[in-house]
């Protein structure tokens, strides 16, 4: 029910937008994230962005993971 | 996908595997609220990777699963009057009220129609314009500014046949009615991910500091689970409780203002029944009444009758985590997805229906 997924914002249209959803275009509301820009990703919950999705944290986040299985990798 | 694909790399899970593993010393329980979660956690067998001191608890967080059957019979009430479209999200159609559900009474000829968004409904009412469209709105905080949204698309359309059935229900209230029965004791608690994101992590700062019970939020992937799960192992083991993210991505401690300024604007919290845990307060959301004649209850003369609880279904108590699906005696043999007895068993994220779906890995 909560389900959402992120999606790449390509184009935007009054408060409309047309996202990439894993290569399907879908068209959203932007009514709760006005501030998304074209080139945003968004998180997609039933048909409305609910929050713009921080690239640089997710990064980080896939950084820390490499990290770990690095030094796991280097235990054995 | 891009920022989806990668939360799932097996290869990456396993330096965060062997990091609980090593940290993790005092047995532990914790609970994943939403039941997205409880769905990662049994798909990806995650019971099975992690350490013999923790134990892993279901919560109440699905909405399909905690709507009353008072609430159902409602809306199936609303669907049998003549000139009533209802729409509703695709999850709720199966799901069983007293006598009914909206998909047997659509086949009987109701009309009755699954939407994507709420978007839908609302172009659904503007075809339509001599029919009255009833959005039977259903969801935590996570939807309930989606919905709020419609109300506004209608009043600036000028649209004069849509119409909203809230049954929407708020997570901070159900948690802590859920703690505060004492029934479960939690040594750590998995947050929503997506309620999070409009409520903000600092909506579990009450339940960190009365509770002194560890909070993270998590997302929905399995490095997600499994980096909120390492999270709240430090915790248990530095004895410290407070509210972390472990989904930075997608949530940060405000949460998302603007979606919150909308359902504020259009709701305001009231009492809400809940599946197994009865009425509590301030857990629901209903229309302020400047947004009035969109709202069903006053719109319609609404009549289901009496209600009655499915016989031998124990939803409830799979809800407030005192009972698996395994305890029910209906798992499985009269109950299954193509033929639910409860609504646990219909709803994607229902308990039932995910260990009827991954039961391999549901046990422990
Ligand atoms: S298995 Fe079916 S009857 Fe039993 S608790 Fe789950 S939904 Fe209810």
């Amino acid at each position: 029910m909560c389900l959402a997924i992120p999606a790449l914002i390509e184009s935007i249209k009054n408060e409309e937008a047309d996202v990439d959803m894993g290569g399907i275009t879908r068209r959203i509301s932007l009514r709760l994230t006005p501030q998304a820009k074209v080139g945003d990703y968004v998180i997609v919950h039933t048909g409305y962005a609910i929050n713009i999705l921080d690239q640089h944290e997710a990064r980080e986040t896939l950084k820390l993971f490499e990290q770990l299985a690095k030094a796991a990798e280097e235990e054995r | 996908m891009k920022f989806l694909s990668e939360f799932r790399d097996a290869g990456l899970a396993k330096g965060v595997v062997s990091q609980i593993h090593r940290r993790s010393k005092t047995p532990a329980r914790f609970m994943e609220f939403c039941g997205g979660h409880t769905a990662t956690i049994l798909r990806y067998g995650i019971r099975q990777v992690l350490p013999a001191t923790i134990e892993m608890l279901s919560g109440p967080g699905c909405p399909v699963c905690v709507t009353a059957n008072a609430d159902l019979d409602k809306a199936i009430a609303l669907a049998q009057m003549p000139g009533v479209i209802v729409t509703t999200f695709g999850d709720m159609l199966k799901v069983p009220g007293s006598h009914s559900s909206l998909q047997k009474i659509k086949a009987e000829g109701a009309d009755v129609r699954m939407v994507y968004s709420t978007m839908d409904a609302i172009h659904i009412a503007e075809e339509n314009p001599s029919k009255r469209v009833v959005f039977l709105g259903i969801g935590f905080e996570t939807t309930a500014p989606t919905v709020a949204a419609s109300i506004l698309y209608a009043e600036e359309k000028y649209l004069k046949n849509y119409y909203v059935l809230s049954t929407h229900k708020l997570c901070p209230p159900v948690i802590k009615a859920l703690l505060a029965s004492g029934e479960v004791n939690l040594d750590g608690l998995i947050c929503p991910g997506h309620v999070s994101a409009v409520i903000g992590s600092r909506a579990w700062d009450f339940i960190a500091r009365d509770y002194a019970i560890p909070c993270v939020v998590s997302g929905f992937e399995p490095l997600d689970v499994l980096q909120c799960v390492d999270m709240l192992v430090t915790q248990v083991e530095e004895g410290n409780s407070k509210v972390e993210i472990a989904y930075r991505r997608g949530v940060r401690p405000e949460g998302n203002p603007e979606a919150l300024r909308l359902m504020h604007e259009v709701f305001e919290p009231c009492p809400a029944q809940w599946r197994g845990m009865g009425t509590i307060p301030d857990s629901g959301l209903k229309l302020r009444s400047t947004y009035q004649r969109f709202d069903a209850e006053c719109a319609f003369d609404i009549d289901p009758g009496p209600t009655r609880e499915p016989q031998g279904c124990i939803c409830g108590d799979i809800l407030r985590g005192v009972k698996t699906p395994l305890d029910c005696r209906l798992f499985g043999n009269s109950c299954t997805p193509e033929d639910p007895v409860g609504p646990c068993m219909v709803s994607s994220e229902g308990s039932c229906a995910t260990y009827y779906l991954y039961g391999r890995n549901s046990g422990r």
